[in-house]
């Protein structure tokens, strides 16, 4: 049995203009010790799917489950999901000055959590332990710094606080939502680095929720692709690179910057999303797709093994031979690698430099 | 921390001296040359007394040298003597002062718990039949003239008990609190339920406004995310952040009324500052008027010098500037 276990996961919003269809049928699962990640745009359901799991998000309409070590976190009680909350699933989020209660000092805002999942923990002790923590994430002279409001942080070390308060219980999952966005690229490297340390000491599980490739490139295991509320791709991290086969895959690779190589433009995908109130038929993606098909109009395509891989499932009504797949991608896009051979390059070195 | 303070105090004493000069210019310049005496004297002064007051105030002497005289008595807390009580104004005021002062703390500690807990409820249950009941009370207390809360108050709970032999409240009046508390305390009920009715509703519209804004911060989430029971979420990390617009319109209102809370006290016959302004005012007994308006003045500065240093104890951000 996975740590978490999403089940057809339907999240949808009320409001005056129409029902916001935000999670359309999320299913994953996450393993003791591996990271997921959650790539795709903005307003393609990543964060809201987490953050419903948590019960972090209201007015919503929820159906599916989530089984986290077999117990469904979307039906618990909430004084049950409190206990998880923190203790079980530490959670961090993309803006870590926002993040964090300004008024209050951030060894406190730590030492506050400890002391609710813990009520033994005296609160000396409690500030002890933040100064450890503060010092395993790399916050230089943490006995000093405990005692400092988020506002006198740098963006670097307050994202290590986050991380610090986040694995403050040793929590069995960390979700961790766009971590690195409001960060600069060094100080990114740095608090990935972090997150990863910290995994192998503990074999915490981790969903990585970004849309910077870059960061999947270095820290997932398995990647899903969002897009319109829902599951596009999924595959292991080298698959997602290198033998990717979904069209929307593709061109979110493509809009990558290639490393050292500033004569080619950059190739974006045409058009926005759509909207999640009036979705196209058929295929979410095919208004934006370069491989369309009047199949692509009408029906939705399922999740279905690539090249009889159970690991590698994409949505597509591509074929799902990875040969026959090529020959289409050559006849397309004028080459049958699945991207530009620099911006993986790039990409992945990107990663394995931090 | 300390050097912000102290340049908000030298700011007050600034404020305080343009009072002082504003006052001067009204009073001893406004009327003309050869009158000043005349209307500071008072209704019914005789030329002897008329004389007396020249002379007390320099008023024969040049501008500068008359100002300077009345700035020093001011530096030495003597506010000047009221020819037509025959009194100091320091006395006169140092009377009323307390009880305005019983008044204005009593109705503000209850509007403010009033104004925030309810502010918070309708936040908390924004849009539910709670919140907009709250919302309703908040629009009717908030339209309602005080003098008709008051008198309102007064025909019910006095006139009506009274009449059915119930003396549960005095009508009118002030007893202070050294002399009896218990009376004390029952005299001032209905004045303090007016003030606080009246003041509540503005706290609990800015209440629920702030608190609103808080709740989507993104720390709330994380304190969520921390598994923090609700009720903490709230009251200890939203409401420490919603109270900082609230503590600033406190300052300001408990400031303001500090110089004479005038309509209640005039309904409930209670002889405060904002009472003994009104009076002086009809007496034409000038120097009561210019006792209380530096009074008040001093209140509301101090108020804000207060509400500064408060600010700087909520929010750690402003201690450093």
């Amino acid at each position: 049995m996975a740590l978490l276990e999403v089940n057809d996961l339907r999240v949808s919003f009320r409001t005056p203009d129409g029902i916001v269809q935000a999670v359309r049928g999320l299913s994953f699962d996450v393993d003791t010790g591996k990271t997921l990640g959650i790539v795709g745009e903005s307003g393609s359901g990543k964060s809201v799917s987490t953050q419903t799991i948590m019960g972090l998000v209201r007015g919503a309409r929820v159906s599916g489950t989530a089984l986290f070590e077999g117990q469904d976190l979307l039906t618990m009680g909430s004084r049950d999901l409190q206990r998880v909350r923190g203790a079980e699933v530490g959670m961090i989020f993309q803006d870590p000055l926002s993040s964090l209660h300004p008024y209050y000092k951030v060894g406190w805002q730590i030492g506050e959590m400890i002391r609710q999942h813990d009520k033994s923990v005296s609160k000396s002790e409690a500030r002890k332990r933040a100064v450890d923590l503060l010092r395993l994430v790399g916050i230089p002279q943490p006995d000093r710094r405990v005692d400092d409001y988020p506002h006198q942080f740098s963006g670097g070390m307050r994202q290590r606080a986050m991380i610090a308060m986040a694995m403050a219980l040793n929590p069995k999952l960390l979700i961790a939502d766009e971590p690195t966005t409001a960060l600069d690229v060094t100080v990114q490297a740095q608090v990935l680095q972090v997150m990863k340390t910290l995994q192998e000491e503990f074999g915490t599980a981790i969903i990585m929720i970004t849309h910077d490739l870059g960061v999947i490139a270095d820290i997932a295991d398995e990647v899903i692709v969002m897009y319109a509320g829902a599951v596009m791709e999924r595959a292991g991290r080298r698959a997602i690179f290198y033998e990717n086969h979904h069209p929307y895959t593709e061109g979110l690779l493509q809009s990558l910057p290639g490393y050292g190589d500033d004569r080619e433009r950059l190739l974006p995908i045409p058009g926005s999303p759509p909207s999640l109130i009036n979705l196209p038929s058929g295929c979410p993606f095919h208004p934006r797709c370069p491989y369309v098909m009047d199949r692509c109009k009408t029906d939705v395509p399922e999740l279905a093994p690539v090249g009889g891989d159970v690991t590698h499932l994409s949505a597509c009504w591509l074929p799902h031979d990875m040969d026959a797949r090529n020959a289409r991608r050559k006849d397309v896009i004028g080459h049958a690698e699945p991207a530009p051979a620099e911006a993986l390059a790039g990409a992945e070195a990107a990663g394995g430099e931090a | 921390m300390a050097r912000f303070l102290i340049r908000r105090i030298l700011q007050g004493i600034l404020v305080m001296w343009l009072v002082t000069v504003g006052v001067y210019l009204i009073f001893y310049i406004g009327p003309g040359p050869g009158a000043v005496a005349r209307t500071l004297a008072g209704k019914s002064a005789t030329p002897q007394v008329v004389a007396e007051v020249s002379h007390r105030l320099l008023l024969d002497r040049p501008i500068y040298v008359q100002y300077g005289h009345f700035l020093w008595l001011l530096l030495h807390g003597d506010l000047g003597y009221s020819f037509y009580h025959q009194q100091s104004v320091n006395s006169i005021i140092g009377a009323a002062f307390p009880i305005t002062l019983s008044l204005v703390i009593g109705s503000a500690i209850l509007w403010i718990v009033l104004g925030v807990l309810s502010g918070v409820l309708s936040a908390v249950r924004a849009r539910s039949i709670l919140d907009r009941t709250f919302t309703l009370l908040a629009l009717i207390f908030y339209s309602m003239p005080t003098f008709v809360l008051g008198l309102l108050l007064l025909l019910v709970f006095y006139y009506e008990l009274t009449i059915h032999g119930i003396h549960a409240f005095p009508g009118s009046g002030f007893t202070s609190i050294t002399a009896n508390p218990w009376q004390w305390f029952r005299g001032l009920i209905l004045p303090w339920i007016t003030l606080a009715l009246v003041s509540a509703a503005t706290y609990t519209r800015l209440t629920r406004g702030s608190m609103l804004d808080v709740m989507g911060e993104d720390y709330i989430r994380t304190a969520r995310a921390k598994g923090m029971p609700e009720r903490r979420v709230i009251f200890r990390h939203a409401l420490r952040a919603a109270l900082t617009p609230v503590v600033t319109q406190y300052g300001i209102d408990v400031g303001v009324l500090l110089g004479g809370a005038i309509i209640t006290e005039v309904v409930f016959g209670m002889p405060g500052l904002g009472f003994t302004a009104v009076q002086a005012i009809q007496q034409q007994d000038l120097p009561v008027v210019i006792g209380v308006v530096i009074v008040a003045a001093a209140a509301v500065v101090l108020a804000n010098i207060v509400v500064d240093a408060l600010y700087a104890v909520l929010d750690p951000r402003v201690r450093l500037h």
